[in-house]
């Protein structure tokens, strides 16, 4: 094993505790936008891992997944905001 | 050894956003620890992988991501945060100063964590 695929499986696991870390502040909130916080994280970890894994796996093309991570995330955490901002009044 | 050292470099920059989400005191401390920490992270485990692989179709694609990455990251901080702030997200105590104080509309009812909204 190679001394990037060993750098690339401690980054994975680094990561993994990372995803846990955020998983825990989704659960507890308290608002919204603590949880679209979280959200944002995981989706930056995501793009990590998937650089991570393309360089454990020797294979270039998990960076489409990566961009393609990065491209949908930042999507979905505006449309989220956006919807939390003019969500209703007082609705949840 | 490069790759590697960006890896791990940038995977213990995301692990510190991790635990600044857990550990700082309101929303947007944890927004900016999130903001700042988790994106140059990504970046630099991007910029790793492009240096393992080394020909420039990657490297290409690799700086793309983080061009992306820097452009998109503050623009979703800056919704969350003033989504966050509108619906009136408790700021923590020891906050000195608070630009947005009455040039933003703010509804404390819609977060205020001591009072149930979902009673009918």
């Amino acid at each position: 094993m190679s001394a990037a695929a060993v750098g690339g499986f401690t980054a994975l696991a680094v990561c993994g505790v990372t995803v846990l870390l955020a998983v825990v502040r989704l659960v507890r909130g308290p608002s919204v936008a603590d949880r679209v916080v979280a959200l944002d994280l995981l989706s930056a970890v995501g793009v990590g891992v998937m650089a991570a894994w393309a360089v454990a796996a020797d294979d270039a093309v998990y960076l489409d997944v990566a961009l393609l991570v990065a491209l949908l995330a930042f999507l979905g955490t505006v449309a989220f905001a956006t919807y939390a901002e003019e969500g209703k009044e007082g609705g949840q | 050894m490069t790759a590697a050292a960006l890896l791990i470099l940038g995977s213990a920059f995301m692990l510190l956003a991790g635990v600044g989400l857990i550990r700082l005191p309101d929303l947007f401390l944890r927004m900016s620890a999130t903001a700042k920490a988790a994106t140059l992270g990504a970046s630099l485990t991007v910029l790793g992988a492009a240096a393992h692989f080394g020909d420039a179709a990657t490297a290409g694609k690799g700086l793309v991501i983080v061009f992306f990455l820097f452009l998109t990251a503050p623009v979703a901080a800056h919704k969350i945060g003033r989504a966050g702030y509108r619906r009136g997200a408790p700021l923590y105590e020891g906050t000195i100063c608070d630009e947005a104080k009455g040039s933003l509309p703010r509804d404390e009812s819609r977060e205020a964590p001591s009072a149930p909204t979902n009673v009918p």
